[in-house]
């Protein structure tokens, strides 16, 4: 964002004290907005109050001041803070010997986690479940540890893990915009966690007291602008406890403000220079203010894109550090299709939650992957579920709630459907209902599809249709409903890039940005497709029509109706990788894309001979399908590569490695293969 | 399941799959736009003779032991978008299906015609129509009967037959709550503040009510018309000349506008929904609150000399609450629940506005609690001169001039 459309100056700076010292001087600001930049901009801030900054020059810090950071951040000034509310907080207590530990538990209630300090990555911790289990796990954390002491902490492992996001003006006044509920309960990072928006499983009971609490919090900390509160709600009776605040706008805001249409930045930036929320309207109807509580008539699924594609070989189990790169939302009228949606969106290759490797492990294996708790486990619950364990027994392994699980099973069970009972149609509306794609269908049922075109298009509007909205955006469900006006302008969809994983960030969205801005001067009517909530080309005020969905081939048909832009034409060169790939299948579909550098990858594959600018020569480039390829190539040349041991290249789509064996290029071909059945690759002598 | 269908007055028919109990309902439909709170909306006497269009994706567990719901009394006919067939929380204790049933609710199923359904009232108002399930009618007749169809006796089809009395541990006041149809939660909430309430039917008269020698009246939220109620509105302006401490909300606090002279207006679409902004005029503060009514008092109408408007919504600016001078008067339109706000400074309990602090549950819990406080010791001698509730400013008998004024309020006649 480091562009002159954005801000009067902008410096490309480090981000040190010193750099924001400098530029106070050049530019001389009347004030510092220090939440908007994640932990980086409040780490900042709070270095630069510690140096007396704020002293020393007539500069205010707005939204939030030193001490709320610190009440937020600092774990004891917050636990006081929650406990001087009558807030609930998680119990924990540092202690250097039995007795100590003991009647703590006693107090807080089992099980409790033990976790020794300052030893090696946790060892001679664990979950206490009662007073004998804690005298032998204390006992062996007192030991094991160098200065004999041990944490002992409650255990809320199997809580709901709930997120509020609240914003609060000057004047006090506040509104929660959007509750979120982790599908994954306590003890998976948030953002690894598959999130829906809004609470499935809360009653009204439930999700009162939540929002209370989560009002009291804000007010209590006084933060002028977005906030954000996570919670853990014990499943079974109405005990909560605080997780974490974050005192300024977060990932999960982001996904929020996408979720709802609420623009929590926007507001809150309004918010930071004086306004208050009952004098800030509401963009998207125009009518109503941001005071109020946005409300849905969808559901929406957060899926967390990993990089375990990229790093093969890492360790891919969850815990409470974040692994995830990136995250596709979606948005479905029933959480069954928003599941589809986010499952294709997140390009793995795959079109439901079957995944093809799991399909042929044996019960057991699925067991072991669903217990080991890493980035795979919903397809092995969808596996298991498939293969007919119950919801029950499956909860009581992974704590999902049971709620979850059957959706998850009804899913399992109309793909089983599909696959063995004739494709009639009402079990075709059923399916397409839960979101599976003609192309799906056709493959599961080994069913040639007439060619039809059911996509309707619905809107994010804030309030559920109650009034008429003026810049909502827009998402595709199966159905003849279509809420979009019909329009006759000259309009181009752009595609956009899709979720941020290892080696591309959101680079590629902002080029996609700049693309509907200029397409805007020109007097095109701009729709922008993207699934990437964390970016600027899904903002409501970007495109005329923001499009949220998947950039995924299955979907093109619909796509080429998309936004009903039948007329118009599609940008595929702003988006990546992602709508690169787009390319051969608008054209399959007779829809026209515009896309000119693209073409060079689709001539790689071609077999031709060519010099790129980057002075790289391709040699005897040979492109093919298929696994047999991929070792047909190896065995023909590396025998006698590696006789002259000039390393292999290989060139996948997105992925890219150098081979210096035989098996190299065997075990690498498998991996790429396991993402993609059909993927085009080039091998080039070094 | 058999097929249903929902018929609106202009033909427009939405087919689905029907739930609950089977039958023909007629009644007004309006849409509610909150995401949590099935099972509050489909026992909420508020909603008698209506048809309930929920917006969001029906996925609630229908929780909660039976004794926390409105038993027995008429509520709303249900449209629903999908039901969750394998819902999950604690308390529950039988299927929405089951509940439906037992309910008597007659309800439809469809997942795709509720967003087409809002459009449709959103831009026409509302309208009546039929909910049709598992039997065999005819278009042109039902049709008929549906545009003919008007809700009658609404209050005194939910009320409650003969006073109850409730008492909690320790009663420290007496409280008359006047049952127009009132939600559970407003009798919990008031023995939770050591108030012994004592439910009226709504044909109590005002002088049987001065006759049990309450601390203080609570009108309840109802359904229907408030215009309707003659003989309510007629007791209500009795009511309101004894000075007797009076808090009402939704359809009471409409009843004792009218009896002090005011008029209502038809909303478009209503008011159905737990997201509605009201700002508290006195303070500037806003709140988010719940709200169901299909009418509103017209501004322009309230009587100014006897009262002022104190809060007023945000969205489009309709009357929210009402502060009366020189009498312990204060109602409010919506319903002082499902509302967070913080903690009361003391000071604030020299007005009925919320004052946010940091600290107490909810802004009911707050009205609520300061209703109860300001409400006198039975003993005290004066009663009128110590019993000011915080609201009018208080202090003393009504003045001479707002009883000269209001004698010459009639009540209106009814629409």
């Amino acid at each position: 964002m480091t562009d002159g459309h954005l801000a009067d100056a902008i410096y490309l700076e480090p981000l040190t004290t010193a750099t924001v010292r400098r530029i106070v001087e050049i530019e001389k600001p009347d004030s510092i907005l220090p939440t908007f930049g994640g932990q980086t901009g409040l780490n900042l801030a709070m270095e630069l109050a510690r140096e007396g900054f704020f002293r020393q020059n007539p500069v205010r810090l707005l939204s939030a001041n030193p001490d709320v950071i610190r009440k937020a951040e600092d774990r004891q000034a917050f636990k006081d803070m929650l406990a001087e509310i009558d807030e609930p907080f998680i119990e924990s207590e540092v202690v250097n010997c039995l007795e100590n530990a003991l009647a703590f538990a006693a107090a807080v209630g089992y099980p409790v986690i033990v976790r020794p300090a300052y030893t090696l990555g946790g060892s001679g911790g664990g979950i206490a479940q009662n007073r004998e289990e804690l005298r032998e796990i204390g006992a062996n954390g007192l030991r094991l540890s160098p200065t004999t002491e041990i944490l002992v902490e409650k255990c809320i492992s199997g809580w709901k893990e709930i997120e509020f996001e609240v914003i609060r003006d000057g004047k006090g006044n506040v509104v929660t915009v959007c509750a979120m509920e982790n599908i994954d309960p306590v003890g998976i990072h948030t953002g690894d966690s598959i999130v829906v928006a809004p609470t499935q499983t809360l009653a009204d009971k439930e999700y009162q007291m939540l929002r209370s609490a989560a009002l009291n919090i804000i007010g209590a900390l006084e933060i002028e602008g977005g906030c954000n509160i996570q919670f853990a709600l014990h499943p079974e009776s109405f005990r909560y406890a605080v997780i974490e605040v974050n005192p300024r706008v977060s990932r999960s805001s982001a996904l929020a403000s996408k979720a709802t249409g609420y623009p929590i930045a926007k507001v809150a930036a309004k918010i930071a220079v004086g306004y208050g929320l009952d004098e800030i309207r509401n963009a998207v109807t125009g009518k109503t203010y941001a005071f109020f509580e946005p409300v849905l008539d969808y559901c929406v699924i957060k899926f967390p894109r990993f990089p375990f594609d990229k790093f093969v070989y890492a360790k891919r189990g969850l815990g409470t550090q974040m692994k995830a790169t990136g995250e596709v939302m979606s948005i479905g009228t029933s959480l069954e299709e928003a599941v589809m949606k986010a499952v294709r969106g997140i390009e793995l290759g795959m079109d439901t939650l079957r995944l093809a490797e799991y399909a042929k492990l044996p019960l057991r294996r699925i067991r072991e992957i669903i217990e080991a708790q890493d980035d795979t486990r919903i397809f092995a619950v969808y596996e298991a579920l498939y293969r007919g364990i119950t919801a029950e027994s499956l909860h009581a392994i992974t704590g999902i709630d049971p709620f979850f699980l059957h959706m998850i099973a009804n899913l399992a069970r109309m793909e089983a459907k599909v696959q063995f009972e004739e494709l009639d149609e009402s079990l075709y509306g059923a399916a397409k209902r839960m979101g599976f794609l003609d192309a799906t269908l056709e493959r599961l049922s080994g069913q040639a599809l007439p060619p039809r075109r059911y996509a309707a298009y619905k809107t994010v509007d804030t309030c559920a249709a109650e009034f008429d909205a003026e810049t909502p955006y827009y998402y595709s469900s199966f159905g003849e409903d279509s809420e979009v006006p019909e329009s006759r302008g000259k309009k181009i969809l752009t595609i956009g890039s899709g979720p941020i994983r290892i080696g591309q960030g959101i680079e590629f969205d902002y080029c996609s940005v700049q693309a509907v801005w200029a397409l805007r001067d020109l007097g095109y009517e701009t729709i922008i497709a993207n699934n990437n909530p964390e970016t600027v080309s899904t903002d409501f005020d970007i495109a005329h029509r923001p499009l949220f969905r998947s950039p995924h081939p299955g979907g093109c048909g619909q796509f080429a109706d998309g936004g009903k832009a039948r007329r118009g034409h599609r940008l595929v060169q702003f988006g990546g990788q992602t709508a690169i790939k787009l390319a051969k299948h608008f054209k399959r579909r007779g829809a026209d894309p515009r896309h000119r550098p693209g073409d060079d990858r689709r001539r790689r594959g071609s077999g031709k001979v060519r010099r790129d600018p980057g002075n790289l020569r391709y040699q005897k480039a040979r492109g093919q399908d298929g696994l047999y390829a991929g070792k047909g190539a190896a065995s023909r040349r590396c025998p006698r590569l590696s006789r002259a041991a000039p390393p292999l290249l290989c060139l996948g789509g997105q992925n890219m490695i150098i081979a210096y064996t035989a098996y190299d290029v065997e075990e690498y071909m498998g991996i790429i293969l396991k993402t993609s059945s059909k993927t085009r690759f080039l091998s080039t002598n070094t | 399941m058999m097929d249903a269908y929902l018929l609106l007055a202009d033909g427009t028919k939405f087919t689905g799959r029907g739930c609950g109990a089977g039958g023909i309902a007629i009644g007004e439909v309006v849409f509610c736009t909150g995401m949590t709170g099935y099972q509050e909306v489909l026992t909420d006497p508020s909603f008698y003779g209506q048809i309930v269009g929920m917006t969001y994706l029906c996925r609630e567990i229908t929780a909660s032991t039976v004794s926390t719901w409105n038993q027995g009394k008429p509520g709303p006919r249900v449209s629903l978008r999908a039901m969750a067939k394998e819902p999950s929380n604690f308390r529950q204790d039988r299927s929405l299906q089951a509940f439906l049933k037992a309910q008597n609710i007659i309800g439809l199923e469809g997942d795709r015609h509720l967003p087409v359904l809002t459009r449709l009232l959103r831009e026409n108002g509302v309208m009546n129509g039929a909910i049709c399930h598992g039997v065999e009618a005819d278009e042109g007749a039902l049709l008929a009967e549906i545009r003919s169809y008007r809700i009658t006796d609404a209050v005194l089809s939910v009320t409650v037959g003969a006073q109850e009395c409730h008492r909690p541990e320790n009663p420290r006041f007496r409280v008359g709550l006047f049952d127009y149809g009132f939600k559970e939660s407003i009798r919990r909430s008031l023995l939770k503040r050591g108030c012994e309430v004592t439910v009226l039917p709504a044909h109590t008269t005002a002088r049987e009510a001065k006759a049990l020698g309450f601390d203080g009246l609570m009108l309840s939220g109802g359904p229907g018309d408030p215009a309707d109620n003659d003989f309510v509105i007629a007791e209500a302006k009795q009511l309101f000349l004894s000075g007797t401490p009076i808090f009402a909300i939704c359809l009471g606090h409409q009843i004792l506008s009218l009896a002090t002279g005011a008029k209502r207006e038809k909303l478009k679409y209503g008011h159905h929904g737990a997201n509605h902004p009201v700002k508290d005029l006195a303070t500037g503060r806003s709140y988010i609150t719940s709200q169901n009514h299909g009418y509103a008092i017209l501004a322009d109408s309230i009587p100014e000399n006897l009262a002022a408007l104190s809060h007023i919504n945000l969205n489009d600016q309709s009357v929210e609450g009402i502060r009366y001078r020189d009498y312990p008067v204060f109602t409010v339109q919506f319903h002082p629940r499902g509302l967070a706000g913080a903690t009361g400074h003391r000071r604030s309990l020299r007005r009925i506005h919320p004052v946010d602090g940091g600290g107490a549950p909810c802004l009911k819990d707050r009205i609520l609690r300061r209703f109860s406080f300001s409400v006198p010791a039975r003993s005290s001698s004066d009663r009128r001169r110590n019993s000011i509730m915080p609201v009018c400013n208080v202090a003393g008998p009504c003045g001479k001039r707002a009883l000269k004024s209001f004698s010459s309020i009639q009540t209106p006649p009814p629409s």
